[in-house]
This record gives structure tokens, sequence and C-alpha cells, in this order.
């Protein structure tokens, strides 16, 4: 397994946010996250990526060493674990390219870089045509693809991502999953979290149901979508 | 009409002063939200340092090596020498207080600046030290117009030196680094960027830059004494505050115009008046222009 998460606890001041939740997503794999407005998703994106402290007990390894003594820029430098996070958090007053080669700071492979800028371009050929724009002057759509080259820039080996499909236009929405699929066929494990779930559990192969801050159910996407319970609170059906 | 040129190179001359400082300011707020006020102090000990670069080298190779050799080696020397003291004051002073209120940080910059004075005082003493001329003072007369070559220097040096500053910012990864910090610093760190590197190198540059400033200075005035950051500092901090917070560009141009501003003030005035009308006016100017000439949009800050 490439990412092991067990009995992880995150507190806000007195507010607990997770209570000791525990799940893996293998090599490759394509996982999701789902959950209700403040059941703690984000919250567990941030742990892993160490943007917040976890409380002692927790245990969170990528391929089979802790991560938790790692600063953020490590993680996603040194293991390659790239974070897309909520609300894209661009950088509004760098052009595009900028941003990504920002994304590609810490990275020695120059011939790799310029090859993965490359494969961005081509993949969001939006950006291609907006290269030296200022990227405060995108459209949400647009920020969104910058957010995840950026990530791909950033770090290969895993790629978690908070709600891409938020503020997309439906048509938008499905474009940005082609293109994670393709991220994905290249190797690279995706972890992510939704509100939409009925989208979240059409693309990925497994599922995790997060109510109040505890995993509350798990299985293949094929059958959380199956799920009555999952029906009634998710589907809307 | 001469006399005006006349002032107008003297207030280029101390808008200069005032510019290079007030980007060490500027800068260090743009990356950390903070203002570090034990600059005017980092001042301080650069043209300290400088002056021992400069005597030293007068000493030992003014014999076979040209005055403007000196001049160039005392500088870059001095500048990496003085970056440790801004990485130094970042390590010591800030580091351990990321994410403690802010006027913890505040009051940090300020005894950081107190140990800094009497440190001077303890370490060399009571006597006045007074900075070595790295060159032969000439004047010329243009047209009526007196100035020297220091003057055209301390002009010339302190643009060359904000060129290749906004170079750096514009062209170089680091560059890069630090403009995004000042737009989203939480989402830096998730760019494999670390806080840990960009901050001191800020501190440095700022140090580097003020140090500097101080060799210049000590060009024009050479008389060295360890509360000279003080006013300096000050102003240079209302150059950058006039500036807009964290724009260097803004604090650039703020600083030439308080240089200009205080210049023709004592034109018109006895001189004793020239700060307390010269800063009376940039009260107003504030009045109308509470965020300065360049204010950032810091949409972002203050999330998570
Ligand atoms: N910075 C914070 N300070 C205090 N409480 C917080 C903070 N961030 C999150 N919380 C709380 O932690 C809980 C989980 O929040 P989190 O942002 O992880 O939810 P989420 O599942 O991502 O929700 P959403 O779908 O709305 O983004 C919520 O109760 C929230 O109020
Ligand atoms: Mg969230």
């Amino acid at each position: 397994m490439q990412l092991v998460v067990e009995n992880l606890s995150v507190s806000y001041g007195k507010i607990k946010a997770l209570h000791g939740i525990s799940f893996s997503v293998n090599q490759g794999e394509i996982v999701t996250i789902i959950g209700a407005n403040g059941a703690g998703k984000s919250t567990t994106l941030r742990a892993i990526s160490r943007m917040i402290p976890s409380e002692p007990g927790s245990k969170i390894e990528f391929m089979g060493e802790s991560i938790l003594k790692y600063n953020t820029d490590k993680v996603v430098s040194k293991l390659g674990i790239s974070h897309v996070p909520e609300g894209r958090m661009i950088f509004g007053n760098l052009t595009v390219t900028e941003n990504l080669t920002l994304a590609s700071f810490a990275r020695k492979d120059s011939g790799e870089v310029a090859k993965d800028k490359k494969w961005v371009f081509d993949l969001f050929p939006r950006l291609d045509e907006r290269r030296e724009q200022l990227a405060e002057t995108l459209s949400g759509g647009e920020q969104q693809m910058l957010a995840v080259g950026r990530a791909y820039m950033s770090g290969r080996k895993i790629m978690i991502l908070d709600e891409p499909s938020m503020g997309l236009a439906p048509l938008l929405m499905l474009d940005m999953f082609d293109a994670l699929k393709e991220i994905n066929a290249l190797g690279t494990t995706i972890l992510l979290v939704e509100q939409n779930a009925r989208l979240a559990l059409k693309f990925a192969q497994r599922g995790y149901v997060l109510e109040n801050g505890r995993l509350v159910l798990q299985g293949p996407a094929s059958e959380l979508l199956d799920n009555p319970e999952v029906k009634k609170a998710y589907l809307g059906a | 009409m001469e006399y005006f040129l006349q002032n107008l190179i003297n207030a280029l001359q101390w808008g200069s002063f005032y510019a290079v400082i007030s980007i060490g300011y500027s800068m260090v707020y743009g990356v950390l939200m903070l203002f570090n006020f034990a600059h005017g102090d980092i001042f301080m000990v650069g043209t300290y340092i400088g002056f021992g670069i400069a005597t030293l080298l007068l000493a030992l190779s003014s014999a076979f090596l040209p005055g403007w050799m000196i001049f160039i080696l005392t500088v870059v020397v001095t500048m990496f020498l003085a970056s440790f003291v801004g990485v130094f004051v970042e390590y010591v002073g800030y580091r351990p207080l990321r994410g403690a209120p802010r006027a913890s940080a505040a009051i940090t910059g300020l005894m950081i600046g107190i140990i800094f004075e009497t440190g001077n005082l303890i370490i060399l003493g009571a006597q006045r030290f007074s900075f070595p001329p790295l060159m032969e003072s000439v004047s010329y007369n243009i047209g009526g117009v007196y100035f020297t070559n220091v003057k055209v220097l301390i002009i010339v040096a302190s643009l060359v030196m904000m060129l290749a500053l906004h170079t750096f910012i514009q062209k170089t990864k680091w560059g890069m680094a630090m403009r995004a910090m000042s737009y989203d610093f939480l989402a830096v760190p998730l760019m494999g960027v670390s806080i840990n590197v960009i901050a001191p190198l800020t501190f440095a540059i700022g140090a580097g830059l003020a140090s500097v400033a101080g060799i210049l200075y000590g060009q024009a005035y050479p008389v060295l004494d360890p509360y000279m950051g003080i006013l300096l500092g000050w102003k240079a901090f209302v150059a950058a505050i006039l500036g807009g917070r964290g724009s260097i560009m803004g604090a650039a141009l703020a600083g030439y115009l308080l240089g200009f501003i205080e210049i023709f003030v004592a034109m018109v005035f006895p001189s004793t008046f020239r700060d307390l009308i010269a800063y009376s006016i940039i009260l107003v100017i504030l009045t109308f222009r509470p965020r300065g000439f360049f204010g950032m949009a810091h949409s972002t800050r203050l999330r998570l």
C-alpha cells in the first residue's frame, strides 16, 4: 500500500475535526472520500500534506515511511505528494507559466520539468493559450486547471485533490475528470475528496464515506453507488 | 535654476538612501507580513562592517589595487557579510515567533535593534570612527551646478542595485517564490518551497542592500555612530508605508519622494524646521492615501 493513514485525529482548538480515521490507498489507484459540508474532508488532506498538525497517536505513512517528520515543502518535494487545495490557491500575481515554474522549484531534473510543463499545456490547451496571462485573470475553471497542472509539476507520486469539481460547469467538470484520468494513467495515484458524490464515485475505484470526522462506510465505488444509505444521504435519490 | 538643480541632486542622493533602505522593510513585509523594526540597526551594523572591510582593504592593498577595485571589493564583501546579519535576525528573532501575535514580532525587532546598538557600544567603545574615503572627491561645475563624484556614485550605485533587485525578483525562481509569498504564503509550501529558505533569503537581501547604502552613506557622511540607524531607519519605514505595504517599487519611489520633500522644504524654510514640515506634509499625503501609493491586495492571505 502506498499511503496508509491510521487513527488520524485533528483538532482546531477545542473542535475535534477528525476522530481517529483510518484508510489506505494503493499505488496507481483512484480513491475518493465523500462527505457533506464540514465532515472533515479538507482537514484530512491538510493533515496528509502537513499543512496542519495531527494529534499524537496519529499515523500517516507514505511508501513505508512516516511523513509526520516532514514539513509541507518536503512532503511535496521529497515524497512526491502534491495537493490541490480547497479554493485552488493559485498565485494570482504570477503568470500561468510562472505558477507552473514555481511548482517545480525544488526539482533538479530540469529536462523532465520542461517535458512535464509541455505535457500540462497539452493536457489543458486553454492554459497554453494563456501562458503569459496573470493567473488572477483566469476564469474559475481555468484556475482549477492551473491548480491541477501546478500540482502535477510539484509531485507526481500521488495527487490529493480537494473538490476539483467545485464551481465548474457540468461539461467542464467532465473534462477535468478526464484530465485526472490521464494523469492517473501516467502512474500518479489519485486521492480525491468530493461533495459531488455521484461524480466522484463514478470516477474512483474505491470510496470512503466521511461523516462528522468519522469514516462510516467504505468499499468499491460501484457498491457505494448502489448502497441505499449512500443513495439516500449523498446521491439525492 | 542652478540652485534648483543643485538641490535636485541632493534630493536624489537622500532619496537614494531612503529608497534602498526602505526596500528592506518592504520586502520583508511582502514575504512575511511583518515589519522588521531592527532594519535601521541592520543598516548601522552593515555600515560598520563596510567600515571595517574598507579600512582593512585600504591598509592591505591600496599599494597595488586601484581605488575603484577597492570600492567594488568593499561592496561585495560587505554585502556578503551583512547578509548573514539579516539571516541571523530572521533565525533568532523572527522564526521562533512565527505564528505569534504581530505585536510580539514587532517588539522583537525593537529589542534586536537595542541589542545591536548597545552591543556595538560595548565592543567598540564610545570612540567615534570615521568611514575612510574610497575615492578622491572630485567636484564638477556644469553650468553653475556644483556636484561631486561621490553624489553621482551614490545615485548611480543605488539605481544599479535596485535594477538588479528588480531583475532578481522578476526573473529568478527565488524572486518568483517571494512574489508568491506576498500573494498567498500558505500555498507556497505546497509548491515544495521551504519558507525557511525564502524568509532568510529575504532578510539577507534587505540587509545586503542596507549595508551598501551604509557604505555610500559613509562616503557622504563619514562619522559613524551606533545610533545612526534609528532616524534613517524610521524615515525609510515611513517610505515603505507611504509606498504601499509590500510594494518594492512603491517603497523606492516613496524613498525618493521623501528625499525631495525634505530637501525642498529645507530650500524654503530654516533647516531646523525641515523634518517638522516635511513629515507634516507626508502625514497629509497619508490622510488622503491611507494605503500608500501601491497598496497590495492581500486577497487570500488570511485564510485557513
Ligand atoms: N481553521 C479552522 N478553525 C476551526 N475550525 C475549523 C477550521 N477548519 C475547519 N474547521 C472545522 O473542522 C470541521 C471539518 O472541516 P473541513 O474543512 O475539513 O470540512 P470539509 O469536509 O472539507 O467541508 P466542505 O465540504 O465544506 O469543504 C468543520 O466542523 C469545520 O468547522
Ligand atoms: Mg473542504
